[in-house]
C-alpha cells in the first residue's frame, strides 16, 4: 500500500512537472482571429461596438483590469487608495509606460481621456457624472473626488469602459475625423500595423510593452468574414485559430467543439453578463396589463430555449440581474413553465384575444429561431401573436419609438447593478429615441427611490440589502420577461494558450496568449 | 462616333443625377437612421449620444438641404463622409473597387466565353444527347441560388478537397509579391468567379443557341450552303456573328446584374470589393456610403451600356450611331 502511494505520488509529480513544464510560455507566432462585422474605427475612446473593443483591448489599456471574479488588477496604474468617505480615489501609475510612438504616459494623459470620454463615449458620461473633479498633482498621480460615495465607481476603469487615450495626438484636433481613429496608438501589448479595409487587421507586438517579455505573440491577424457559415468554415480549414464568442451561429457551436484539438470556454464574460429579455410595452396593449406579462413568463419555455436553441449553453435568468454580477439574489418569485398558470392569468386579466406583435431580434438564425419559439409559447396559451420582421435599423427604430408589443434584447451588466441593471428599470432613463435603457416604460417610484440609493450607498452590505429588495420587487412586477443569461463560448484550436485572463476576456488583448508550437 | 460618345456622356450625367435624387429619398424610407444603428452597436445610449451622432452626421438638417448638400458635393467629385467607417466615401470606394472590377469581369469574361462555346455547340447539334447535355447542364445552373453554388463549392473544394481558399482576396500574411502574388490571387478568385459565371454562363448558352437556330433557318445561310462553303465557316462567319448581337445587348444588360451577384458572392467569401460594402452599408444606414456606391455602380452601368453600343458597331457593321 505504501509502495502504491509512493508510485502514484511519483507518477502525478512527474505528470504535475511535465504539466508545469507544458505551461511555460513560447515566445513567437501569429494568432489568426475572427472579427465581425468589421469594426468602424479603432479609437475605443470613440466606438464602443464588440469588435472595436475585441481589436483595440489589444492596442489601449485602462487604469484597472478585473479578474473573473471581478476583482480590480493593476493595469496603468500600478495600485490605487480610496479615502474612507468613499469620495477620492487615489491612482498611482505604473512608471515607465510608453505610448506606441514612444511618448511617455502620464497624468496630463488620463486628465485628457477623462474629458474626450465626457463628450464621446456615453456609458462613461454616465459612470462620471458622479466625478466632482479630477486632478493630476504630479506626472504619475491622478486623484477622483466624487460628489458622493458611488459604490461602483472602482469598477469602470477597464479599457472598453475608460480607455486611455494619447493627449498629444488628439488634443485640439476633430475627434471625428482624427486620422488616427483608424490607425490608433496606444500603450498596450499590441501595435496597429496595417487596416486593409474588408479583408484584415493586422497588429504586430509591442517590443516596448510596460510587463517585461510580453506578450508572447509577434502578430494578430484579425480576418474578417462576413458570413457567419465562412466563418466556421474558416476554423474548421485551419485558416483562423480564434472565434470569439458569437462569431458563430450557435447550431455549428457543437459541431465544432467535437473536433479534433479544439477547446471551447465560456469565460471572459463575467464583466458583461449579458443577460436576455423580452422588453413588454408597459404603456400600452395587452402588456400594460401586470398580470399578462406575468402570464408571459409562465408561458415561456426558458429551459426548452436554453437546451435547444442554445444548445445547452447559458442559464435561465430568475430576475434583472444575472447570477454572475454583485448582490444577485434568487429569492425572488418564480416563474417556472407554467402554461396552466399562464392561461388562468390571463382569464384573470380579462384578455379578449388583442393582437400582440411580435418582434424578434434580427441578429441572425438563433435570435429568430428564438422568435419563432416564444411565439409557439404564447400561442399556446391562447395569446394573439403577430411576427413582426424588421432588420436592424428598423428594430432600432420601432424600440426608440416605443412601436412594438414584445421585442427581444440582450444588454450587459458590467459586473454592478448600479451600471449595468438600474438603466433598465428606473424613470429617468424613460426617453423616446433612445435604443436601450428603459424602453418598456416602467415606472416605480420605489424602485427609482432604492437604484438612487444603492449606488451611494456605503458599506457593500447596505448596498446588498437595497438591491435584494429591488430585486424582489422587480420579479414581482415583471416589467420585462426575463429569459437567459447567455453564453458566448469562445472556441480556440487547443494550441492557442491563456486567451482569456480577465473578466472581461478576448476584449482585454491577448497580451498573456502564446502558441504551444 | 465622337458626338455619339460626347452626348450618351451627357445623358449619362443626366441620369446619374436622377438616380442620386431618386435614391437620395427611397433610401430615407426604410426605418432606421445611421444614428440609431451606431447606437445599438454601442452597447449603451442616451439622448446626448444619439442627437450628438445625429447633428454630427448632418441628420438634423431638412431633407432637401441635406440634399442640396450631397448633390453640391458630387459635382466636386466629393462622395461625402462615411458615417459609420469613418473615412471619406471615394476611398473606400476606391479602396474596393479594383477587387470588385476584378471579379465581375473574371465573372463576365467566363460566363461569356463558356456561355457562346456551349451555346456554339449546341445549336450546331441540336437534339443530340451533347444538346441535351448543355441545356440541362445550363438550366441547372442558372436555377440554382448563387449563395447555394458558393456554399456546395466551399464545401466540396475547401473543406472537402482542400484545394481552393474558402475566402478572402489573398493569403493573409504571406506577404507573396511578383507572380506568387498574382497565382494566389488567381487560387482565391476562381470559387467566386466561377459562383457569379455560371449563372450568367447558363443564360448565355441558352441565348446563344436559340439565336444561333433561329439565324440557321435564315435565307442567306442557305445561299452559303449553296456557295460551297464548309459548315464550320457557315457556323463561324455567318450564323455565329449575326447570333451574337442579341448576346452582347444581354451581356450589356447583364453589367448591372452582375454587380447585384457580386453583393451575395462577395459577403459569402469575404471578397473585399464594393458589393459587399454596398451590402453592409445598407444594413448600418450609410447613406452617404450606400449613395456613393450607387453612384459608382450606376456610371459602372452606363459606361458598360456605351461599350456594348460601340461593339454592336463592330459586330454589325451595318450598324451606325445616330444621335
Amino acid at each position: 500500500m505504501m509502495f502504491k502511494r509512493a508510485v502514484m505520488g511519483f507518477a502525478l509529480a512527474c505528470c504535475l512537472g511535465s504539466a508545469v513544464s507544458a505551461q511555460e510560455p513560447k515566445m513567437g507566432g501569429t494568432i489568426n482571429a475572427v472579427i465581425q462585422p468589421e469594426p468602424p474605427g479603432l479609437n475605443l475612446a470613440m466606438i464602443q461596438n464588440g469588435p472595436t473593443q475585441m481589436v483595440s483591448g489589444n492596442i489601449f489599456e485602462g487604469l484597472l483590469r478585473y479578474s473573473p471574479k471581478l476583482e480590480p488588477l493593476p493595469g496603468l496604474a500600478e495600485s490605487w487608495t480610496i479615502s474612507e468617505d468613499g469620495k477620492v480615489y487615489t491612482f498611482k501609475l505604473k512608471p515607465g509606460v510608453t505610448w506606441h510612438d514612444g511618448k511617455p504616459f502620464t497624468s496630463a494623459d488620463v486628465l485628457f481621456s477623462i474629458d474626450m470620454l465626457k463628450q464621446t463615449h456615453a456609458r462613461a458620461r454616465g459612470n462620471l457624472v458622479q466625478l466632482e473633479k479630477v486632478e493630476a498633482p504630479d506626472d504619475l498621480t491622478v486623484v477622483f473626488t466624487l460628489k458622493q460615495p458611488f459604490g461602483p465607481f472602482i469598477g469602470i476603469f477597464e479599457v472598453g469602459s475608460m480607455p486611455m487615450v494619447p493627449k498629444h495626438l488628439y488634443e485640439g484636433t476633430d475627434f471625428k475625423t482624427n486620422p488616427y481613429n483608424n490607425a490608433p496608438v496606444g500603450t498596450g501589448p499590441f501595435m496597429f500595423k496595417e487596416w486593409q479595409k474588408g479583408s484584415f487587421i493586422h497588429l504586430v507586438k509591442n517590443p516596448n510593452y510596460h510587463e517585461k517579455g510580453k506578450p508572447y505573440i509577434d502578430d494578430i491577424y484579425w480576418q474578417i468574414i462576413p458570413d457567419a457559415a465562412a466563418r466556421s468554415v474558416a476554423f474548421e480549414t485551419g485558416k483562423v485559430d480564434v472565434l470569439p464568442g458569437g462569431s458563430v451561429e450557435n447550431f455549428d457551436v457543437p459541431r465544432l467543439s467535437k473536433l479534433k484539438d479544439v477547446c471551447i470556454t465560456g469565460a471572459g464574460w463575467e464583466f458583461f453578463s449579458p443577460l436576455a429579455w423580452m422588453w413588454l410595452n408597459n404603456r400600452s396593449g395587452p402588456t400594460a396589463n401586470k398580470k399578462i406579462r406575468q402570464a408571459i413568463m409562465y408561458a415561456v419555455d426558458r429551459d426548452f430555449a436554453k437546451d435547444v436553441i442554445w444548445n445547452g449553453l447559458g442559464k435561465v435568468a430568475t430576475g434583472p440581474s444575472a447570477s454572475t454580477i454583485k448582490f444577485y439574489t434568487d429569492d425572488v418569485p418564480k416563474y417556472p413553465y407554467d402554461p396552466a398558470k399562464a392561461k388562468a392569468l390571463l382569464k384573470e386579466a380579462g384578455y379578449n384575444g388583442e393582437k400582440i406583435r411580435l418582434m424578434p431580434l434580427p441578429y441572425g438564425e438563433t435570435w429568430q429561431r428564438w422568435g419563432e419559439a416564444v411565439k409557439q409559447n404564447l400561442q399556446d396559451v391562447g395569446l394573439n401573436i403577430e411576427t413582426v420582421a424588421t432588420d436592424v435599423p428598423g428594430h432600432n427604430q420601432k424600440v426608440g419609438d416605443w412601436d412594438y408589443d414584445i421585442t427581444f434584447s440582450y444588454l450587459y451588466q458590467y459586473g454592478d447593478p448600479a451600471l449595468g441593471v438600474a438603466r433598465n428599470y428606473i424613470s429617468s432613463q424613460i426617453a423616446k429615441g433612445q435604443v436601450f435603457n428603459n424602453v418598456e416604460g416602467y415606472s416605480n417610484p420605489e424602485v427609482d427611490k432604492l437604484f438612487a440609493e444603492g449606488a451611494n450607498a456605503t458599506p457593500d452590505s447596505k448596498r446588498k440589502e437595497i438591491y435584494e429588495k429591488a430585486q424582489k420587487i422587480l420579479v414581482e412586477d415583471v416589467p420585462v420577461a426575463w429569459l437567459l443569461e447567455l453564453q458566448f463560448p469562445t472556441i480556440t484550436h487547443c494550441k492557442i494558450k491563456n486567451l482569456i485572463t480577465t473578466a472581461i476576456g478576448v476584449n482585454d488583448g491577448f497580451r498573456d496568449a502564446w502558441i504551444d508550437k | 462616333m465622337l458626338s455619339f460618345v460626347l452626348q450618351r456622356i451627357v445623358k449619362g450625367v443626366i441620369v446619374l443625377l436622377a438616380i442620386i435624387v431618386m435614391n437620395f429619398f427611397l433610401i430615407r424610407l426604410a426605418p432606421g437612421d445611421p444614428a440609431s444603428v451606431m447606437a445599438g452597436e454601442a452597447g449603451a445610449s442616451d439622448q446626448v449620444f444619439v442627437t450628438q451622432l445625429r447633428e454630427k452626421f448632418g441628420l438634423d438638417k431638412p431633407l432637401p438641404e441635406q440634399l442640396l448638400i450631397y448633390v453640391k458635393g458630387v459635382l466636386s467629385l466629393d462622395l461625402g463622409f462615411s458615417f459609420r467607417q469613418q473615412m471619406p466615401v471615394s476611398k473606400l470606394i476606391m479602396e474596393r473597387l479594383p477587387a470588385t472590377l476584378l471579379l465581375t469581369l473574371t465573372a463576365f469574361v467566363i460566363s461569356l466565353v463558356l456561355g457562346i462555346f456551349f451555346g456554339t455547340l449546341a445549336a450546331r447539334w441540336p437534339g443530340t444527347w451533347a444538346d441535351t447535355a448543355i441545356t440541362v447542364g445550363a438550366l441547372v445552373f442558372y436555377a440554382t441560388p448563387l449563395f447555394w453554388i458558393a456554399l456546395i463549392a466551399i464545401l466540396l473544394f475547401s473543406v472537402q478537397l482542400d484545394w481552393l481558399p474558402s475566402f478572402g482576396y489573398e493569403t493573409v500574411g504571406a506577404n507573396y509579391s511578383g507572380f506568387a502574388h498574382a497565382i494566389d490571387v488567381g487560387a482565391h478568385l476562381i470559387m467566386p468567379a466561377m459562383t457569379i459565371g455560371l449563372f450568367f454562363m447558363a443564360t448565355y448558352t441558352r441565348m446563344t443557341r436559340a439565336s444561333m437556330l433561329e439565324v440557321k433557318r435564315l435565307d442567306f445561310i442557305k445561299t452559303a450552303r449553296a456557295k460551297g462553303l464548309t459548315q464550320n465557316v457557315i457556323q463561324r462567319r455567318h450564323v455565329l456573328r449575326n447570333a451574337l448581337l442579341p448576346v452582347v445587348t444581354l451581356a450589356g444588360l447583364h453589367t448591372g446584374t452582375l454587380i447585384g451577384g457580386a453583393v451575395l458572392t462577395e459577403t459569402v467569401f469575404a471578397w473585399p470589393g464594393i458589393g459587399r460594402l454596398m451590402y453592409e452599408a445598407l444594413l448600418q444606414r450609410d447613406y452617404n456610403l450606400l449613395l456613393g456606391v450607387f453612384v459608382v455602380c450606376s456610371a459602372m452601368v452606363l459606361i458598360f451600356n456605351l461599350v456594348t453600343d460601340l461593339v454592336y458597331r463592330l459586330v454589325d457593321p451595318r450598324i451606325e450611331f445616330t444621335t
